[in-house]
């Protein structure tokens, strides 16, 4: 029987003034009629470059610079754009990374569905409409009808990467391509795709290559995994042998850092700087922020009960350690971080800080307030202003609040590059040129100049492979040893929570469901909602997962 | 509704503005039209007849008084008269509205064409070069001077390919290079913002997902990524209507024609207030109008603008 898909050989070069730039070496892989291949690698792999070249999508001026893409024996690496049209969605279907803005945000749902038959020329409106209507039933998006009238935007994240689900499998394609399809979403929406693909792909027998930058994700769901890094295939083999004996120090860095793989250490409540140095004990109170009873409301419209985001929330962040607040995407935890920021005001409740009220700060006051609580954000991308250079960013806090002279401020920009660990040289790059952990590590300098008592990180890892996460992670564990401050660490993966953190409060709709230190809450969950949520973390349930520890 | 009452309100407010700065700038300015036409020595008039001249046109007391004047007077509808010509400033528009819509409509008209042509064919030309080529044109047009460009229509079509007559043209005729000397620098920025606003989604990811479909560059253009193209270029094609009144000046001047352009440029030229006043307000309610009927497009082509109804 010959292989569905067979990468011989695979090279990759993009134009460049400079002669090509070769992206992808020598990528040989075959993914047989019904099999699931996870394609595993960090950004920057060559894993989406090759799933591109597959689909003859790669970006302007990239091109297949030598060997083989065979679908069913067929080479198609020289094949023009016109000739693969035939192929894309007919044959190959393609699930995007982001669902948020890989639908059209201007046509409804439906029109888009139904232009994937179109587009190939299969049926009639009328029979178009009733497969769509089918397919949006058969994603598992109640209410198919409406669904198709509404647009994108109507729709939340994980509906909207059904959808595309649903688009990938329209036409009963022999190869779906998914291209880290769960990245973007909560852990148990993540759970949910992965188990639809999975379901949809036994019953049609379609063959699936799964790019992702999760090893916990490929060891749960892929038959065979192949590992990828600057552009080459380091290693490749059964799913049980990979994870059993990864023969490469690359394979095994990524399953040492992959969150939901092996045994992490609970981190204890170790005793901070201030229980070290008794004097200073004496005179610090080790609660560095306290909210009780915390009630934020929205309004919905006249004439209907308002909608509560948060819903009497209380917990505490002590000296030198790390509370975690977690949660799925309206489970109210960000605007608990708003809050606590000051960015937002409650309506009820109170959120103290060193033992004193803030919660109606105004004015000087507020202003001295954001000297002592910082915040680091998700996207490093959108976070950094793009035309100042890393030296201006991190010292920018300073400078707004009149701190130190041109002199004092550079010194404190060289020190501060230091701290988390990047190169001096990169002091006069801008955020363009640097890569997606660099970015977050200069945004967790800037949030360390004015060196704070509590800094809050909202989801301020989650966009990274898990490899930089597991860096950033350290690195922070680091500075709070040394600086003794308090981590306000909002985020929805349990994986990092766990690593990271020394007491946890679960969110659910507004309400805090449990809470307590960390392992307790890991080890026995009280809560049915914790329960679904550590089941949902992506090879935790694996037995080999176990085995590595 | 509530919408449609503030947006109205925000336009008679914009109108108000700009009624006070004209009448400012034109007080300030040294001179008046009574000075230009009845001072000079050649009519002999003396100074007791000026001054009753300036009495008649209500120029002999305070500004203060003769902006409450004008004002009361634009509300009921009455403009003034015109120093230069000696009529209501209203017949005056009046009569020369028919010669400049028909230009203005068409030329604007004709620039929407050409610059959704241009962006669309620069990106579907089938060379390199060719889409190229097309690209850099709407760059050559902007910095083209509507009057020059309007003496090179004529020197080329008219005298030299003896395409369109200059003398005895027939109404239609007479429009022709009009309209297209008004079209082209107009239609120059709105080329290049649909164009860069093409380039932008082009590389959006929904875009890719279409494509994964198996659609064609053609279709991926027309049914994907035009109407998301064309928002950003609806804004700038509201703001580019104001420059349709500085080109009917320059056009109407180069081509002897009558209309608006001609009468705001001997208006300026002659210190003629009255009839300055009510361009200008003219000028802003189209402008204004316009714009209102822009955001009014904007939720029909974008449904994430529409009144966002509380999901759950």
């Amino acid at each position: 029987m010959t292989a569905l898909l067979e990468l011989e050989h695979l090279d990759v070069a993009y134009r460049a003034s400079a002669g090509p730039l070769h992206v992808v070496h020598d990528v040989s892989f075959s993914v047989e009629p019904g099999q699931v291949v996870a394609l595993v690698g960090e950004s920057g792999s060559g894993k989406t470059t090759t799933s591109s070249a597959v689909l003859g999508l790669l970006p302007s001026g990239g091109h297949i610079a030598a060997g083989e893409v065979r679908l069913s024996g067929i080479d198609l690496s020289s094949w023009s754009d016109r000739r693969l049209e035939s192929v894309r969605g007919a044959r190959i279907g393609y699930i995007p990374q982001d669902p948020v803005s890989s639908l059209n945000p201007v046509r409804p749902i439906g029109v888009q569905l139904a232009d994937t038959f179109r587009v190939h020329r299969r049926g009639d409106r009328r029979t178009v409409r009733t497969r769509v209507l089918e397919l949006l039933e058969r994603a598992g998006l109640d209410d198919p009808a409406l669904r198709a009238r509404q647009y994108p935007h109507e729709l939340s994240g994980g509906m909207r990467q059904r959808v595309l689900i649903a688009n990938a499998v329209a036409l009963q394609p022999e190869l779906v391509i998914a291209d880290e399809p769960t990245s973007a979403l909560d852990v148990t929406v993540q759970r949910r795709i992965l188990d639809l693909i999975d379901e949809l792909r036994r019953e049609h027998g379609t063959a699936v290559l799964l790019v992702t930058h999760d090893l916990g994700v490929a060891a749960e769901r892929a038959e065979r995994i192949v590992v990828m890094q600057h552009g080459r295939v380091v290693e490749q083999g059964a799913t049980a042998s990979i994870l059993d004996a990864p023969a490469e120090a690359y394979t095994q860095r990524l399953l040492a850092d992959a969150p939901g793989l092996g045994e992490h250490e609970f981190r204890r409540p170790c005793p901070p700087a201030y229980l070290r140095d008794a004097g200073d004990a004496a005179a610090e109170n080790p609660v560095v922020l306290e909210a009780s009873g915390l009630v934020k409301e929205y309004s919905v419209g006249r004439g209907r009960a308002p909608f509560r985001a948060v819903d009497d929330v209380s917990f505490r962040v002590l000296r030198g350690t790390t509370h975690a607040i977690v949660g799925e995407s309206g489970s109210g935890k960000t605007t608990t971080a708003r809050i606590v920021t000051r960015l937002v005001t409650p309506d009820a409740g109170r959120v103290e800080l060193g033992g004193v009220d803030v919660t109606m700060l105004a004015g000087a006051a507020k202003r001295d307030f954001r000297r002592r609580v910082q915040l680091v954000y998700q996207n490093p991308f959108a976070s950094l202003d793009p035309r100042q250079t890393v030296a201006e960013i991190v010292v920018e806090p300073l400078r707004n609040f009149g701190l130190g002279d041109r002199r004092a401020r550079a010194d404190a920009a060289t020190r501060l590059i230091d701290r988390v660990a990047l190169p001096a040289h990169l002091a006069t790059s801008r955020p363009a040129e640097l890569s997606g952990g660099q970015r977050q590590r200069v945004a967790i300098a800037r949030a360390f100049a004015l060196e704070p008592e509590l800094v809050v990180l909202d989801e301020a890892v989650s966009a990274l492979d898990v490899t930089v996460q597991a860096r950033i992670l350290e690195l922070l564990e680091q500075l709070q040893g040394e600086l003794g401050l308090g981590y306000l660490f909002i985020s929805h993966d349990l994986a990092v929570v766990q690593r990271i953190s020394h007491s946890v409060s679960v969110m659910r709709r507004g309400r805090v469901v449990e809470s307590g230190p960390t392992e307790q809450v890991f080890r026995s969950p009280q809560h049915d909602y914790t329960r679904e949520l550590l089941d949902a973390v992506p090879g935790r349930t694996l037995p080999a997962g176990k085995a590595l520890a | 509704m509530a919408y449609l009452a503030r947006r109205t309100g925000q336009a008679l407010i914009v109108l108000a503005i700009a009624f006070t700065a004209t009448f400012v700038m034109l007080q300030a300015l040294p001179g008046d039209a009574i000075l230009i036409r009845f001072e000079s020595p050649e009519l002999g008039l003396s100074p007791e007849q000026i001054a009753d001249i300036r009495a008649a046109y209500g120029a002999d007391v305070p500004p203060l008084q003769q902006y409450l004047h004008t004002l009361i007077g634009f509300l009921q509808g009455d403009f003034g008269t015109s120093v230069q010509y000696g009529t209501p400033v209203r017949e005056l528009i009046g009569s020369a509205l028919p010669d400049t819509l028909p230009l203005a409509g068409l030329g604007f008209l004709v620039a929407v064409v050409l610059a959704v042509a241009l962006a669309f064919l620069s990106t579907l030309a089938p060379f390199g070069w060719l889409r190229r080529v097309l690209r850099a044109l709407p760059s050559v047009f902007v910095s083209v001077p509507v009057f020059w460009l309007g003496i090179v229509l004529i020197q080329v079509f008219s005298f030299q390919l003896r395409l369109v007559p200059v003398i005895g043209a027939d109404p239609v005729q007479a429009l022709i290079l009009p309209v297209l000397t008004l079209a082209i620098p107009i239609s120059a920025p709105l080329a290049q913002i649909l164009a860069r606003s093409i380039d932008e989604v082009q590389l959006s990811p929904f875009v890719a997902v279409v494509r994964a479909k198996g659609a064609g560059p053609a279709r991926v253009l027309w049914r994907d990524v035009a109407r998301n193209a064309l928002l950003p270029a609806i804004t700038i094609a509201g703001v580019l209507i104001g420059e349709l009144i500085g080109g009917a000046v320059v056009t109407e001047t180069v081509f002897g024609r009558a209309g608006i352009g001609r009468i705001t440029e001997q208006a300026v030229a002659n210190q003629d207030v009255a009839v300055l006043q009510a361009i200008v307000i003219l000028a802003a309610l189209v402008f204004v109008l316009v714009n209102l009927a822009v955001d009014l497009v904007y939720p029909i082509l974008d449904p994430r603008l529409k009144r966002k109804a509380v999901a759950a």
